[in-house]
């Protein structure tokens, strides 16, 4: 490439053209510089998890390091005066050592720990955001499945890491994900006995699933998050309906500078936030649950909060044994670990075809929906939210029994109670305040705004003084159409204040006081309704 | 003739059988009697009460007689039988507010103890001299300074956290009940608690866990509830593990990023 005359001569921009002399690099730069992104605090969800992800790969490095994944038999003789001359495994013992004599080891462990749970509360989080303003209709049906996929592989990931130090919380948490491998029918207790090689716990498990941690599963991760956000790229974003926005175009800001600073500055915050909850939140102190023996099962023994809905199914499910003479045993754990856990993997990667199917949509959208105008799927996706929060405090409900003085048996009744009679209400309590948002979004353009200025009437009547969106017709109507966007509900979004800067918590302008006279002259002239 | 001479000697034989098994009788209830503590020893006897006693008795016959009855028989449905329940026992009740109990329930609550420490002594000598029953050895403090901490954390794990947790903040139980926080427990209650199992605790007496025993879980409990320093933050979220731990990812963690995605969002 000829250098053109006039262009600057600096250093930068040399550099610039030997690499591009070099390898063709301008072009696709370029491309990528440009790209637009559009702004919004909800399309910043994802961000969260990829990023934490990155940080769990970094920690996890340096605590590989020092970990042993072995269960050979050894004496501790480290720092940590309670276990000491205690017999335990290697793996425990390198992750004993890890938190008292690593130098750095235990705020690692730490940060490794709250990265995970930020890893997948953020996945919740940022899948709730594509649920329900419908970004995961045609043409992202793939990407959504790739992101439910990311969660249970995330899932698993985190359940093996919480598996590892062989503590004595984490071998319970084997031994029910023995019992419910076991459950499957016909296959179940070969399953069991191929991935302890024999009878639980074995000496095999923790270097079995140490290499799915540390590089099965996280290549898969890192494979299903480059298709994913690869297909971001491609698709484009979605984006907020709204002026200048439309089915084919994005409003945003480009990939550089503006796209690319904010994502560094958000990723190093989210870096300080994990820092700071590993330094001052104690997090799996596995120093104090021993280590793991098949006879000591602790009270209070729960999994991380990701996996604990599938705990809590488990204690409210009934013991509803299915016995067929003269083998058969289907025991029922089965129902809630294996079947519940089946239904969660595969009803949300139907749900794009399902929803297809039902509303005979088969339109491309790139414009997001807001919640109220889908009022089935919000009170779908409130449902879900609904049973999952019951089935996470279900599964630590001896932890809140005991905090909050509530009996137990109480507690289970509730749950299983609530797990069948509060989705249906939430649903229908969703689908009401969908509605009677929508028809408050169109009153108001029919209608105009509420001033909160009472007249009254030489007969005496009340009435309330609109301002009309538009221009009235002699009914006092305005006919302006819903373009599925926020409709302003206040006389300070059409001007009734001056404009003023916006701050995080305050506007940083106070709006001025003089001139509220001619306004309220303004708001006079408006018909009443 | 010798048919009865046969006769007498069968009859000199059989006397002979008799005075033997007659012997062996002696010597065996004997021996019983010498080598083995008489089940009633401990009976009560009018003229074995002894002052502290008798006070005890006076308190009991205002405070507990309501519903533990006459002479601590117990009154069906109110409160069970004192008998035999020893002094740890009392002295770890009255000592601890759990009794007299404030109102019928799934458990007595710890409360305020209505009695001074010297009053339970009375009153626990009162029920041994109604039944006898376990009491406290004297040189609990010996043991517990030669206790073994990692022997006792062993111990701990198997027999105690599955009510109380690993770390001894407490836990639920069925109806109600509910295995109390060993946090700021006194070394003599500890005992006393796991000698008598008061309320839903299983008795672990000396054949089950030796004194020696008893002392390691003690010194360990110790070392949990007060050195154990959370060395893992300021905030120990109540040491419960994964349930408060997601928890603070939520309220903590997500709450600051989404506030964060608010700032970044917004300036533009």
């Amino acid at each position: 490439m000829k250098r053109r005359k006039g262009t600057s001569d600096s250093l930068l921009t040399k550099a610039g053209g030997e690499l591009d002399d070099r390898f063709k690099l301008a072009g696709p730069t370029r491309v990528l510089m440009n790209k637009v992104f559009p702004d919004h605090w909800s399309f910043l969800l994802g961000e969260i998890a990829l990023f934490s992800f990155i940080l769990l790969l970094l920690t996890g490095t340096f605590l590989a390091l020092f970990f042993e994944p072995s269960m050979v038999e050894v004496t501790y003789n480290g720092a940590y005066v309670p276990l000491q001359g205690v017999e335990m495994s290697q793996a425990y013992a390198s992750s004993l050592d890890i938190s008292f004599e690593v130098r750095g080891g235990l705020i690692m462990r730490q940060m490794h720990h709250w990265a995970t749970l930020l890893f997948m509360a953020s996945i919740l989080v940022h899948m709730l955001r594509i649920f329900f303003t419908g970004a995961f209709r045609a043409p992202r049906e793939t990407n959504w499945m790739i992101g439910i996929l990311l969660f249970w592989v995330g899932f698993f990931e985190g359940f093996f890491g919480y598996s590892l130090p062989d503590d004595g919380l984490s071998g319970t948490g084997l031994r029910i994900m023995e019992g419910m491998t076991q459950s499957v029918p016909f296959i179940g207790p070969w399953a069991s006995a191929a991935l302890f090689r024999g009878q639980f716990p074995g000496t095999d498990v923790i270097s079995m699933i140490y290499i799915i941690h540390v590089f099965i599963f996280p290549l898969i991760l890192l494979a299903l998050i480059t298709v994913h956000v690869g297909l971001v790229f491609a698709q484009k974003h979605t984006q907020w309906p709204g002026p200048g926005r439309t089915e084919h175009n994005v409003v945003g800001y480009r990939m550089f500078p503006n796209y690319v600073m904010k994502q560094v500055g958000f990723m190093l915050f989210i870096w300080g936030v994990v820092a700071a909850m590993g330094g001052l939140f104690q997090i799996n102190p596995i120093w104090l649950f021993g280590p793991y023996e098949v006879s000591v099962v602790s009270s209070a023994s729960q999994p991380d909060f990701y996996v604990m809905y599938l705990d809590g199914l488990i204690r409210l499910f009934p013991a509803w044994e299915l016995r067929i003479p003269p083998y058969f045993t289907l025991p029922a754990v089965f129902w809630p670990a294996i079947a519940g856990m089946g239904l969660s993997v595969v009803l949300p990667l139907i749900y794009p075809a399902l929803e297809r199917r039902f509303t005979k949509d088969r339109g491309h959208h790139n414009l997001l929906q807001r919640p109220r105008d889908n009022p089935a799927r919000t009170g779908l996706g409130v449902m879900v939210v609904v049973f999952w929060t019951i089935g996470t405090i279900s599964g630590g409900n001896d932890v809140f029994a005991e905090t909050f003085d509530i009996s137990l048996n109480a507690m289970t009744w509730a749950g299983r109670i609530g797990i069948v009679v509060l989705p249906i209400i939430a649903y229908y309590l969703t689908y009401r305040i969908c509605l009677g948002l929508q028809q408050h979004d169109r009153e108001v353009l029919a209608h105009g705004l509420e001033t909160g200025i009472l007249m009254r009437d030489p007969d005496g009547r009340f009435y309330e003084v609109h301002q009309p969106l538009a221009e009235p017709d002699e009914h006092g109507h305005t006919e302006l159409e819903y373009n599925g966007w926020v409709v302003p509900k206040k006389m300070n979004r059409v001007g009734a204040l001056e404009p003023t800067e916006k701050g995080f918590f305050k506007p940083i302008e106070e709006p001025s006081q003089n001139g509220g006279a001619e306004r309220r002259d303004e708001i006079e002239s408006g018909r009443k309704h | 003739m010798a048919a009865s001479a046969k006769r007498r000697r069968g009859w000199r034989k059989r006397l002979g059988a008799l005075a033997r098994f007659t012997g062996a009788l002696v010597i065996v209830g004997g021996l019983y009697s010498v080598f083995s503590p008489s089940l009633y020893a401990q009976e009560p006897d009018a003229n074995a009460i002894d002052s502290e006693a008798v006070k005890g008795q006076e308190l009991y016959d205002t405070s507990c007689i309501s519903c533990h009855g006459d002479d601590g028989e117990g009154i069906e449905g109110r409160g069970p039988s004192l008998i035999g329940v020893g002094s740890a026992a009392v002295e770890f009740q009255v000592n601890t507010g759990r009794m007299p109990m404030a109102a019928q329930g799934a458990q007595a609550p710890e409360t305020y103890p209505s009695f001074t420490e010297e009053e339970a002594e009375w009153l626990g000598a009162y029920i041994e001299y109604l039944g006898g029953g376990p009491s406290m050895p004297d040189d609990l403090e010996a043991l517990v300074e030669h206790a073994d901490v990692g022997e006792g954390g062993e111990l701990y794990r198997v027999n105690c956290s599955s009510c109380h947790g690993y770390a001894g903040g407490g836990g639920a139980l069925s109806s109600g009940a509910h295995a109390p926080s060993l946090e700021g427990v006194s070394d003599e209650e500890l005992y006393q608690a796991m000698l008598t199992g008061p309320q839903n605790m299983p008795v672990f007496a000396d054949n089950e866990l030796t004194p020696e025993q008893k002392a390691d879980i003690i010194a360990y409990v110790q070392y949990l509830v007060n050195d154990d320093k959370d060395p893992g933050g300021v905030f120990a979220l109540g040491r419960y593990g994964p349930s408060t731990e997601g928890l603070a990812i939520f309220l903590v963690g997500m709450t600051a990023l989404l506030l964060t995605t608010l700032w970044i969002a917004g300036k533009s």
